[in-house]
């Protein structure tokens, strides 16, 4: 059964038969498509076979063979995790919606749908050519769920987004081209192999850098992603932070690091530097936040400053190491990064909701209009504790893992990266307790706050699936992280083989 | 045995839950009931193990699950048990059981009866699996849960702003320890290769000669980096100076918690930690003279605050710091068993007295201040005589449980040739004095003198419910005889075995030891250095100065101005911290946003675009004119249509 086509065709096609059913039934709809599409992404994981880091799931058909272009997909330890992530957080997505949206429902699901269609598609894709067409297809659905359902300044975060984001991923088409016409075959795999020279290596290197640092984003690249978050409806906040900014990850693991290992090895104290800042720099950014969501957007590019350095840190601990490339902290680096990855798909999904959560109600984002919201709201305020103190890395929680594996690994490289990552543990700590502080905890602030209501069902639902997640994998790890094994040590192996 | 060592944390946490998330559903009483029976099983299993390792029985070291394996290397949950092991979960879940009863007193009225027994549960489970751990993991694991919960309860009164700012700053300060440590727990990994104790612990000798260069140029010994990285996360969590901030501002919390949490055991997780990490400290002698130095400063430099402090609760709070600072100071003189010695007879008779004094709070109608108090002998007779006993246990009166703990550290460290160490005992003696000082002085504030207070309050003063005071006379049982009865076997007869690793050279128990003839020869024995001394003549001028010449308090605070400013200010710690670090990191947070991301990076790299953006999304506006989602949506069904057309023709 062609699985990956199905869950990528099912909700796209589902999207559209959802603008056609009417914003009545559209909402139950669209619940029934993402639950079917997040069990078909389950097979992935049961189906799994994770002794190999061969493709597995695959399909393929001839689509443009005179260029040498194909419909091929297939899925590896890198990639399975995160289409079953994207998939459940589309559910969580629908349920966030409920009753939220009055203006032009269908249609908003619709996107939601499609764009997770796409982002399934990107994941999936083996054809790099594939990927970069589902790669600039999730913008507009993305562009859409701004530029609409999004709040008074949207057309000015819209185009940010699109423009920034766009121009980074030009760079790339070239790149892809170039290395095309070369091989006469697009497969991402044929890629891999090919030869190339310094030269050309750090070219390529820097086309990928910038679609890719934008994305995920680095610094100082970042800076559409707080207006897209603050302009963003929660929803597409949620997604934005949990699945978008992950194609950037993504594809400095697919792309930058086997296809130009050397370059990547010559420049990765840029990388490392620029992750570096991301923690550190940022972190004290979002300590200066009034806006909640922007807080939430500032730490989610703090902690994407982790993913970049555990894939890039690899390089000093090989140096460091007298095991070189078998030396066990590379392979730890490398999946912390993933790990972090899904992890921060939870978490930040679930920090977003919260904050839609008092949005539907009080119609603000600013920590001052808030204070005492435990008084009125103590459930929430459970939750909200909950997942602040998992976004600051409390073991126990996901968001510990994935930063704990990276500072373990980075001071195999050198202590003071290890020194300016851990930084987090007190950083990470300070802005997200700090927003606690003034929003959940204290007596009743105003009036708004003494009339909240609670969350009902709908909300306690939503949220409570991301707390199960953010909790399963907080204290048991092992399943996601096994499913990884056989593929990063596959990527360490070709990193690790120099094509000069 | 691994049935009952797994069960003993998991009673609790079981407790914890059921009052947790169905509190509302099975109401107040049940809520107690089901705690209180969790960590009455742990405390019944932790007698089990404890009795199973004092005959001889093997010690525990295996792995429960498999956390997550990465690159080869294991990380597991697992336990260790063994005699170190078995003490401190004993101290924990006897300490914990009495506070769970006490606060059914304690707490009868509050509103948020259930969320604190499940909170007081949810800590005991994780102070077992700090202590029980087998490795650095889980080691962190629990370290960071008793951090939340501690966070959570020190704000347990959400509405009170002075709770909310203590339980932020407990946690932050205590994130700058975690920091040290996980780089310590880092520096661990690197060099042993696994997070394991007993293979780290193996491996650790091979570090010795392993340099490391912080510094481009300057080699450091990678075991002193290690064990100081280490000793930072305990300065953090066990309040050693200057991480010790959080400490007294944590009283904001429940006076339950003060006991259980923030004296008895949590406060105690980093003198544990360092004792069980003995194997790698032995071989710094630079971490162990920080160690000693760190340790001696604390005693005395906190003993002084506890002078000039008025609130019942932050007095005794500064004991616990001074406390704390002898335990790490035997632990820098190599006496890791004094150490947890005092760690042991000190959370008994510690936890009595702010037990203790909880229940002057709940007769004075939640009045902390000392100098609204006096007299409350007469109408508080159990509270009274089991504070007399807390108070003789803590400055170490002879006999009190107290006096041998504290005798052993201080003849530890007049043993000790590590560097530092003279100055680490006249700072531990000194500390004597200020011990008994301060100690009387509250004591006779309170129970002793004129009455200070209203009528109203004097209406309604009387001894508090049997809930109350059971726990506390179950305290001061231990607080008067467990010391003479522990000390034999516990110091000086190879009680630890293997557990406690210490080089030969430095082992000044065992040089003790060899004097060692008897309880009562020991006793005698005090009575020939100068600690008891002082002890009685710090009790006799705060009875002096407070109860028959009051006024020379006030000639002392006026004279020595500068001294009593000093003290009330605590050394300008807090202000420092406040300023520099809270009001420094908040002043470079702006300016990196305003400046940085705001006119850097957005004003002038992306600028020249964003002003050409405006211009053409106006353009784009005008053509679209609302209905650009249409177009974008035709696109998309062209995408797709293109994108079937392709796969079906071919």
């Amino acid at each position: 059964m062609p699985i990956l086509s199905l869950i990528i065709w099912l909700t796209i096609l589902g999207g559209l038969l959802t603008l056609f059913v009417g914003d009545q039934r559209c909402r139950m709809l669209a619940l029934v498509i993402s639950i079917i599409a997040f069990v078909f992404s389950l097979t992935l994981y049961f189906g799994f076979d994770t002794t190999t880091a061969q493709m597995q799931f695959v399909e393929h058909a001839a689509w443009l063979p005179s260029f040498g272009i194909n419909y091929s997909l297939g899925v590896d330890g890198i990639s399975a995790p995160l289409i079953i992530l994207t998939t459940f957080i589309n559910i969580v997505v629908v349920i966030s919606a409920w009753e939220v949206i009055q203006d032009k429902p269908a249609m908003y699901l619709a996107s939601f749908l499609i764009m997770t269609g796409f982002m399934v598609g990107v994941f999936a894709a083996t054809d790099s050519i594939l990927f970069y067409i589902f790669f600039e297809a999730t913008l507009l659905p993305m562009f859409l769920i701004i530029g609409i359902w999004g709040g008074p300044r949207r057309v000015y975060a819209t185009i940010k987004f699109f423009l920034y984001t766009f121009f980074g991923s030009v760079f790339m088409l070239v790149a892809l081209i170039y290395m095309g016409t070369k091989t006469d075959s697009f497969a991402i795999q044929a890629l891999h192999e090919l030869p190339l020279g310094s030269g050309a290596q750090t070219l390529i290197f820097f086309a990928f850098f910038i679609a890719f640092a934008v994305k995920i984003p680095m610094w100082p690249v970042h800076t559409w992603l707080p207006d897209a978050h603050v302009e963003a409806p929660t929803a597409g906040s949620a997604v934005l932070a949990a699945i978008m900014l992950k194609m950037g990850g993504y594809g400095f693991m697919r792309f930058s690091l086997p296809i130009v290992p050397d370059a990547s090895a010559q420049l990765s104290w840029l990388v490392i530097l620029f992750s570096l800042i991301a923690v550190v720099y940022i972190g004290f950014v979002a300590l200066a936040q009034s806006d909640m969501k922007k807080l939430i957007a500032y730490s989610s590019i703090s902690h994407m400053g982790f993913v970049t350095l555990g894939m890039f840190v690899i390089f000093g601990i090989m140096a460091n190491s007298t095991e070189g490339a078998a030396d066990g902290h590379v392979v730890m680096a490398l999946e912390g990064a993933m790990v972090q990855m899904i992890s921060h798909g939870f978490i930040s999904a679930a920090m977003f909701l919260c904050v839609g959560v008092l949005y539907d109600r009080m119609h603000s984002r600013q920590i001052a209009d808030y204070g005492g919201v435990v008084n009125t709201m103590p459930l929430f305020a459970a939750f909200m504790v909950f997942f602040a103190m998992a976004n600051a890395g409390l073991p126990g929680t996901s968001g510990f893992v994935g930063e704990f594996m990276v500072i373990l690994a980075t001071f195999k490289a050198n202590f003071w990266y290890a020194f300016l990552a851990a930084s987090t543990l007190i950083l990470g700590a300070a802005y997200t307790l700090w927003m606690v502080k003034r929003v959940v905890f204290g007596d009743v602030a105003n009036e708004n706050v003494a009339a909240l209501t609670d969350i009902n069902r709908r909300e306690k639902y939503m949220l409570g699936l991301l707390a199960a997640m953010v909790l399963f994998f907080g204290l048991w790890p092992q399943p996601m992280v096994n499913m990884m094994h056989a593929t990063i040590e596959n990527l360490v192996q070709h990193v690790t083989t120099s094509k000069l | 045995m691994k049935l009952i060592y797994i069960c003993a944390p998991l009673a609790p946490l079981i407790g914890a839950i059921a009052a947790g998330f169905f509190g509302n559903k099975i109401g107040r009483t049940n809520a107690h009931r089901a705690t209180i029976a969790g960590v009455a099983i742990a405390f019944l299993l932790s007698l089990v193990s404890l009795f199973h390792q004092m005959s001889g029985g093997e010690r525990f070291d295996e792995t429960i699950y498999t956390w997550m394996v990465s690159g080869g290397i294991k990380f597991e949950v697992g336990f260790l048990v063994d005699r170190l092991t078995v003490v401190m979960m004993t101290v924990v879940t006897s300490v914990s059981l009495m506070v769970h009863i006490y606060t059914i007193g304690y707490m009868k009225d509050d509103p948020g009866y259930q969320r604190f027994f499940s909170y007081i549960s949810l800590f005991t489970f994780a102070m077992l699996m700090l202590v029980m751990a087998n490795n650095f993991m889980q080691l962190f694991f629990g370290w960071e849960a008793v951090g939340l919960v501690s966070y959570l309860l020190i704000g347990f009164w959400y509405k009170k702003p002075t709770a909310i700012f203590a339980n932020l700053k407990a946690f932050l300060v205590n994130r700058v320890g975690d920091f040290g440590f996980l780089l310590g727990i880092a520096a661990v990994l690197m060099y042993t290769g696994t997070l394991n104790y007993s293979e780290a612990f193996a491996a650790a000798p091979s570090m010795v000669g392993t340099t490391i260069e912080l510094i481009p140029g300057v080699a450091w010994s990678a075991l002193t980096v290690t064990c100081i990285c280490l000793f930072i996360g305990a300065m953090g969590k066990s309040a050693q100076i200057p991480l010790h901030v959080w400490l007294p501002d944590s009283m904001e919390g429940p006076t339950p918690i003060s006991a259980l949490i923030h004296a008895a055991t949590m406060v105690t997780a980093g003198i544990f930690m360092v004792a069980r990490m003995s194997p790698f400290f032995e071989l710094s002698v630079t971490a162990l003279s920080f160690v000693l130095i760190i340790g001696s400063l604390t005693a005395l430099l906190m003993g002084l605050i506890g002078i000039v402090q008025n609130d019942i609760k932050r007095v005794v709070a500064y004991s616990t710091l001074s406390q704390l600072g002898y335990m790490t100071v035997a632990l820098g003189a190599s006496a890791y068993g004094a150490a947890i010695f005092h760690l042991m007879t000190h959370a008994f008779f510690k936890a009595l007295l702010f037990l203790a004094a909880g229940s002057v709070i709940i007769g004075m109608h939640h009045e902390q201040d000392i100098r609204k108090m006096g007299g409350l002998r007469k109408y508080m007779p159990i509270t009274y005589w089991t504070s007399l006993i807390g108070t003789l246990a803590l400055i170490g009166f002879p006999g009190f449980s107290g006096f041998f703990s504290k005798d052993a550290i201080i003849e530890a460290v007049h043993h000790s040739h590590i560097p530092g160490a003279g100055f680490a005992y006249l700072c531990v003696l000194l500390g004597v004095f200020i011990t008994a000082f301060y100690s009387f002085r509250m004591f006779f504030l309170v129970f002793h003198g004129e009455e200070r207070f209203d009528d109203h309050t004097r209406e309604h003063l009387h001894e508090s419910p049997k809930v109350v005071t059971w726990p506390l006379i179950l305290l001061a049982i231990p607080s008067v005889i467990l010391g003479a009865l522990t000390i034999g076997p516990m110091l000086f007869g190879g009680f630890f075995g293997d557990a406690i690793v210490v080089d030969p050279s430095r082992d000044v128990l065992a040089e003790i030891g060899s004097h060692y003839h008897g309880v009562v020869k020991f006793v005698l024995h005090g009575f020939q250095v100068p600690a008891v001394y002082l002890a009685l003549a710090g009790a006799v001028s705060a009875w002096y100065i407070y109860l028959r010449k009051p006024s020379i308090a006030d000639w002392f605070a006026d004279k020595f101005g500068f001294l009593h400013r000093l003290l009330d200010n605590k050394y300008g710690f807090d202000d420092f911290n406040q300023k520099v670090f809270a009001g420094g990191s908040l002043a470079l947070a702006d300016k990196l946003w305003t400046v940085g991301d705001v006119k850097l990076i957005d004003g002038m790299m992306v600028n020249g675009t964003a002003n050409k953006i405006g211009v053409f999304s106006t353009v784009i506006r005008k053509l679209g004119s609302g209905y650009l989602y249409n177009y974008a949506f035709a696109m998309i069904v062209g995408l797709l249509a293109m994108l079937s057309i392709f796969i079906f023709t071919t």
